[in-house]
């Protein structure tokens, strides 16, 4: 039952896993909003499988500070998304822009789709212009 | 019927063919954005001597490397000797960033393995680095004599990699040592 207690209070005492992201919220909520957004959309270089919100690698850090710097000084989202891809290359976006290099990224999908569409018509068609087998099999 | 069969089979080849060939990058390498633009704005105290600068002016006139360490980097470590004996052969001037380090563990790294830079700059809050895009140290750019990024390289250079990427590069082309 001692045991039990002590548990209890550390558990009651422990302090919830703290944030990554431990620098002051901005006193702007909407600059806050936008900020959150951003680190979820941009891509951790070091640490290719996080956003720069989730990681704790220090170029993330870095670069969570250059994006508050860079919205305390009034950029537009597009703007510090331009700054980003003009060092690091589309890459960094979790979703790249639609232009020249990446729009094969964007249309493949629907182009699939559609050529599996296309195939699944004309297989159809000949299937439906072959005569019935008579004897059922 | 036949044609069906061996399109099918011509299909897997080609999937195996692009599958593997796709194993085999790194998906952790990235091309530089800067390659053949020109390269980014670089002014930084020099870590020796914080009234010299490392800046654009100097990666102007004649080729030149930048090389970006630190000394919490095994890499750099790694690369070390090679450097030094780069620097030895006085083949292209060498300038470092050196990223987001401690002063003090920069310089005593520099006295205890050797200087191979003309100037080192101190990048110690990083930004600079970010303005080049690194990403991981070490990172190796060829900076041309305009000021244009031919080549970077990310990870410990060795002769190979330098003899294979670099050297046809240089000014000199593949006659150059």
């Amino acid at each position: 039952m001692k045991k039990f207690v002590a548990i209890a209070n550390l558990l009651l005492l422990s302090v919830p896993a703290a944030a990554i992201d431990t620098d002051k919220a901005f006193e702007d909520p909407e600059l806050q909003a936008r900020y959150e957004h951003i680190i979820e959309e941009v891509r951790c270089l070091k640490c290719q499988n996080q956003s720069i919100r989730d990681s704790n690698a220090f170029l993330a850090a870095d670069l969570r500070r250059e994006i508050r710097r860079m919205l305390d000084d009034g950029m537009t989202d597009a703007e510090i998304y331009d700054f980003l891809v003009e060092r690091y290359g589309e890459f960094a976006l979790y979703r790249p822009r639609a232009s020249g290099k990446t729009l094969i990224l964007w249309l493949a999908p629907g182009l699939l789709l559609l050529a599996g569409l296309v195939t699944l018509v004309m297989v159809l068609r000949r299937r439906m212009a072959m005569p019935i087998d008579s004897d059922g099999s | 019927m036949m044609l069906r069969y061996i399109l099918l089979i011509a299909a897997f080849i080609g999937l195996m063919a692009v599958f593997s060939m796709g194993l085999q990058r790194d998906p952790g390498e990235l091309p530089s954005t800067y390659l053949d633009k020109q390269a980014p704005r670089v002014d930084l105290p020099a870590l020796k001597n914080p009234e010299e600068r490392l800046d654009n002016a100097r990666l102007r006139g004649q080729q030149s490397l930048v090389n970006v360490w630190a000394t919490w980097c095994v890499g750099c470590r790694e690369e070390h000797p090679f450097l030094m004996a780069l620097a030895a052969r006085d083949v292209i001037p060498i300038y470092g960033i050196n990223w987001r380090d401690q002063r003090d563990d920069a310089l005593r790294w520099l006295d205890q393995y050797g200087d191979p830079y003309v100037i080192s700059g101190f990048d110690g809050d990083g930004r600079t680095g970010i303005d080049w895009g690194v990403y991981g140290a070490p990172e190796t750019f060829l900076i041309d004599a305009d000021g244009t990024v031919l080549h970077k390289h990310l990870g410990p250079l060795t002769d190979a990699i330098w003899q294979r990427d670099f050297v046809p590069l240089l000014a000199g082309g593949a006659a150059a040592p």
